[in-house]
């Protein structure tokens, strides 16, 4: 009953999720790993990532695009996802790498001879041999897979609460959240924060335990990893704004007072969507770092989060369709060409080279989607459908 | 007249015999060639005396041409010259002690003397008593940081002549000072040591310092019973003072105890003692613990085998047995507590001035924020936007700056030039921006704040591809070098004061407008209550757009002063966006005083943390930015809050 009413109510979830399947089922046939080798292993990795984007996407979409709170500081969950699962993958690794090099000695290792062997092959780096505290876990998959969820949850969960108790709303909220990234990432480019400084987390492509297996077969692992999660991802934000929530969070966002006098509790109602949003954007974080490699705090960086919110509002805001385009077109796009591969312009008396204008290209194109296509690239489909979805 | 006479034939009479002495200088150099010729910072020394003791009106000019290599020695009869060139390249010889020339000579006869630095050193340490009493002041003075840098014993009593004969008072005051320190290091008399001493109390200069902490230098020593003879600091209990196995390590130093086994000595042991795969009787593989590994050295040890573990309670005894006590270097007491009360009293100055510092750094920090955000606090409380191409316009004041600069060689004008110019420049971006893009999203603040992130970083990758990525210097003109400075702890660059006065001058010049202008009077109304103002015949368009470019112009300013001290990239703006944003968050919007506080607050909180925390910069700003976080819980609408209708959202 329920399964019938959502997709009725959102019918871009069916065609959504037969596309990504069709996607995903035509990938894996065409790469090297599984099937016809038409695919490379490095374009498999590039659209897995760039999945993990859609679906942190799909959650700057919610909070933005149907409650209204333009969050500076998703793309600081996404990160810390990806810290979390990292700590595990360099951990597990260089424990191999650990016990495989102190196999030969005349003693068998103890205990405190790997961990000290760990230690200086992790945080050697930034002059340290100790193992931090924050690595107590790492050990564990388990308990670093909840990390993963834990530790952005609580984070969003406390910031906002902070925030919306205060009221702070609009543009000041999106400051406050853009301080909260800015903090983040200048704490974790400290050597003694615990997470290797500037250096980041590297050598996230390799996974414990399957090292046996080759990149190619691996990469599609979690190109299909990414998907599922894309498509569950897409099922539940579908869900969540069809339901009465859906209504009372959209309507917080055209009229947050008149929703307060009608004596709904705002805040909890932001609060839930905030944090779940950032779960999302965590998840979808541990997803891309091992296959993108390496972490490092710049990912975190304010401007991140801001070209989050730019994806979305290329897309269209209010569409989940609209954020997944969004954000596949421009990460694409980007890549192409600030890859290189995008031909140069000659105008005789100047080359247009695109690694140097793409950012030019990107900041003046996105002020004329804001200035005359409000609703993205998504609200083309309304028009073709001539139904306002959101 | 007669009497004058007398004197001076007097005078000549006792100056006689000096000038006498043994055939003059040349004599004296005779006696000494070995060691003139080839000497070391140990042998010159004495030779050094001897010439000074000779007092011979010609050794000061000697000493100081040899330290310069100017002195020759002519190789047939090994005498000391100075030489002077002539027109047809042979030098000419002019005698050490008379001054007069002595014949020409091929530079092939003659080897100059080259001192080492070393003895260059010793040679100028000589020369300070002529030098103290120079009748050039600038050369006193010179003399003087000299002998501050490196003096010995036997220039306290050079510069205690010295002091009486001065007459300079600055130099004076100069002298006694640096002779009250010597008199610290080297005085032989108890009571004027201590007088020296006491005499720097609450006085905030390093070189105070310097010479005092020698005398409270301390190191841990051990006792078999209470110390006698020696200046003890404080005795110290093993556990809570000091360590245990630290103070253990202090017996075995000292030969009283058995040295510990370290872990990986024990490790080396165990490996050497494998017999047929097996440690005393103990497998290899089951070595896989430490507790297995204690096991089997034990094992060993009680065979014989390896020397034995020194078990705790053994280190315990030990150290109790013993008694461990700080031992002042400085063998008389009354110095020592001379000089940790004085330091005491130093150091409750050196707070006095470090916490004024501070204030002034904090000062210096908060005039830059304000300037930054000033223009961005404008626009928000007038149009309720923000603007984040904001820290573009700084980088474009910046760059118009470093433009300018190419182009007026002469530093003092560019600056004069390009600080208007920066203002024009900003100020029709600013208003360009606002007709193209702000003015058509009225009323979307969200989108206002995306589509000027758009602007900001096509903005700042042009100025990347105009000026590439290497950062470009904007040079201040010289009188805005250096640092004035109150005393060792408390100084401020110049560069920070023109910028302090700068932000006082904008100040001024944004509160006369906003109060005393028609401008002023209507940017306040649109303010205040956008629509009823419209109303009243003002329009809101109009004042937007002249609020929009002030703001900008004011924005390209403080690039200009950003620039001065920070090097120009593309960068630079978007380095300060975030502390401007919360400079008018916590300070509250539309309003220069809320600016000015926020400004204040978030300036000297981010200094008062990086003082605490100096090394962790990064760590500061993070702390900071927590701070703020809270702070906005207490008040959400920044220090200072509009009120009444305007301040809806």
């Amino acid at each position: 009953m329920q399964q019938r009413s959502l997709f009725a109510r959102q019918p871009s979830v069916l065609i959504f999720i037969s596309l990504l399947a069709v996607f995903t089922i035509v990938i894996t046939v065409l790469s090297e790993g599984f099937g016809l080798g038409l695919v490379s292993t490095s374009f498999i990795k590039i659209l897995g990532k760039t999945l993990c984007l859609c679906l942190i996407a799909i959650a700057m979409d919610l909070v933005w695009g149907y409650c209204g709170i333009l969050s500076l500081g998703h793309f600081a969950f996404f990160g810390l996802g990806g810290y979390m699962i990292g700590m595990w993958l360099m951990y597990e690794r260089t424990k191999d790498i650990v016990i495989t090099s102190l196999a030969g000695a005349e003693l068998p290792a103890t205990a405190e001879e790997i961990r000290e062997g760990i230690g200086t092959q992790i945080f050697g780096v930034v002059g340290g041999a100790e193992i931090p505290l924050v690595w107590y876990f790492a050990d564990s998959l388990f308990a670093q897979l909840a990390l993963v969820v834990l530790v952005p949850g609580l984070l969003a969960l406390v910031f906002g609460w902070l925030a919306f108790r205060s009221r702070v709303t609009g543009v000041y909220l999106s400051i406050l959240t853009q301080a909260m990234t800015l903090a983040l990432s200048l704490y974790l480019f400290q050597n003694d924060s615990g997470l290797r400084g500037n250096n980041g987390l590297s050598g996230l492509q390799n996974i414990p335990g399957l090292t046996h297996l080759p990149q190619s077969v691996v990469s599609v692992w979690f190109f299909l990893a990414s998907a599922f999660a894309l498509g569950a991802g897409y099922l539940l934000a579908a869900w969540v704004v069809s339901g009465k929530f859906g209504n009372v969070i959209r309507a917080i966002r055209d009229d947050e007072t008149r929703i307060r006098f009608m004596g709904y509790p705002v805040e909890a109602y932001k609060l839930v969507v905030f944090t779940l949003t950032a779960v999302i954007a965590a998840i979808a974080g541990a997803l891309y770092y091992p296959q993108a490699g390496i972490i490092n705090p710049a990912e975190i960086a304010p401007i991140a989060s801001i070209y989050l919110a730019v994806w979305v509002a290329i897309g269209g805001r209010g569409r989940l369709y609209g954020a997944v385009i969004g954000a596949a077109t421009v990460s694409l796009l980007s890549s192409w060409f600030t890859g290189g591969q995008a031909p140069s312009i000659p105008l005789g008396f100047y080359t247009i080279n695109w690694v140097d204008w793409w950012q030019v290209l990107l900041g003046l194109g996105f002020v004329l989607v804001t200035l005359f296509m409000p609703k993205g690239i998504g609200g083309l489909f309304d028009r073709l459908v001539r139904k306002d979805a959101a | 007249m007669l009497r004058f006479a007398y004197l001076l034939i007097a005078a000549m009479v006792c100056l006689a015999p000096a000038h006498a002495q043994e055939g003059g200088l040349n004599a004296l150099l005779e006696t000494h060639r070995a060691k003139i010729e080839k000497p070391s910072r140990t042998t010159i020394s004495p030779v050094l005396e001897e010439l000074v003791d000779s007092q011979l009106p010609s050794v000061a000019v000697f000493l100081e041409q040899w330290r310069e290599k100017g002195v020759w020695q002519r190789k047939s009869d090994g005498r000391f010259f100075f030489v002077k060139k002539t027109d047809n390249g042979q030098l000419m010889l002019i005698d050490a002690d008379t001054g007069a020339e002595a014949g020409l000579a091929d530079q092939s006869e003659l080897t100059n003397l080259n001192p080492n630095s070393g003895v260059r050193a010793v040679i100028a340490a000589a020369l300070v008593q002529f030098q103290l009493s120079d009748p050039d002041p600038a050369r006193r003075l010179q003399a003087l940081t000299a002998l501050a840098r490196d003096a010995n014993q036997s220039h306290l009593s050079i510069l205690q002549e010295s002091v009486e004969e001065e007459i300079d008072p600055h130099i004076k005051a100069r002298k006694e000072r640096l002779l009250r320190l010597l008199e610290i290091k080297f005085g032989s008399d108890q009571a004027t040591r201590v007088a020296a001493i006491e005499s720097f109390a609450g006085d905030p200069g390093v070189d105070a310092r310097a010479a005092l902490n020698p005398l409270v230098a301390t190191s841990v020593k051990v006792f078999d019973a209470q110390p006698e003879g020696v200046n003890v600091a404080r005795t110290l209990t093993p556990g809570s003072d000091i360590e245990p196995g630290v103070a253990y390590q202090l017996l075995v130093d000292a030969g009283k105890a058995r040295p510990i086994v370290p872990l990986a000595e024990r490790k080396r042991a165990l490996i050497a003692n494998i017999k047929d795969g097996a440690v005393a009787g103990i497998p290899v593989a089951e070595l896989a613990s430490q507790e297995a590994r204690d096991r089997a050295y034990l094992a060993l040890a009680a065979s014989g085998a390896v020397p034995a573990l020194v078990s705790r309670d053994e280190q315990r005894s030990a150290v109790a047995s013993q008694v461990f006590a700080e031992v002042y270097s400085e063998p008389d007491p009354a110095l020592t507590t001379a000089a940790r009360e004085t330091l005491s009293d130093i150091s409750g100055t050196v707070g006095f001035y470090r916490f004024v510092s501070l204030a002034l750094d904090g000062l210096s920090l908060a005039s830059i924020y304000f300037l930054a955000a000033i223009g961005l606090a404008i626009t928000f409380g007038v149009m309720g936007v923000i603007n984040m191409a904001h820290g573009e316009f700084i980088m474009i004041g910046a760059y118009t700056g470093y433009v300018v600069q190419q182009f007026i060689p002469n530093y003092t004008v560019s600056i004069l030039v390009a600080l208007p110019l920066a203002f024009a420049v900003a100020f029709m971006a600013g208003v360009a921006l606002e007709r193209l893009v702000i003015r058509h999203l009225a009323h979307r603040p969200l989108e206002t704040l995306l589509a000027t992130f758009g602007v900001s970083i096509a903005l700042q990758q042009i100025a990347k591809n105009i000026f590439g990525t290497q950062a470009r210097p904007l040079t201040s003109p010289s009188w805005l070098d250096g640092a004035w400075a109150l005393n060792d702890v408390v100084s401020v660059s110049y560069i920070r004061i023109a910028i302090f006065v700068l932000a006082v001058v904008f100040m001024g010049l944004l509160l006369f407008i906003l109060k005393r202008t028609r401008l002023g009077l209507e940017i306040r109304a649109v303010t205040q209550n956008p629509r009823m103002a419209s109303s009243m015949g003002i329009n809101p368009d109009r004042i937007n757009m002249m609020t929009f470019g002030l703001g900008s112009g004011i924005a390209g300013i403080a690039g200009v002063a950003i620039g001065l001290f920070a090097k120009v990239t593309s960068e630079l703006g978007s380095g300060y966006i975030v502390q401007s944003f919360m400079t008018v968050v916590v300070g509250g919007v539309g309003n220069i005083w809320g600016t000015l506080a926020g400004a204040g607050m978030i300036g000297s909180l981010q200094k008062v943390i990086e003082f605490f925390n100096p090394s962790n910069t990064l760590a500061a700003q993070t702390y900071m930015i927590i701070f703020i976080i809270i702070f906005i819980q207490f008040r959400p609408k920044g220090i200072i809050a509009l009120k009444g209708r305007a301040a809806g959202d």
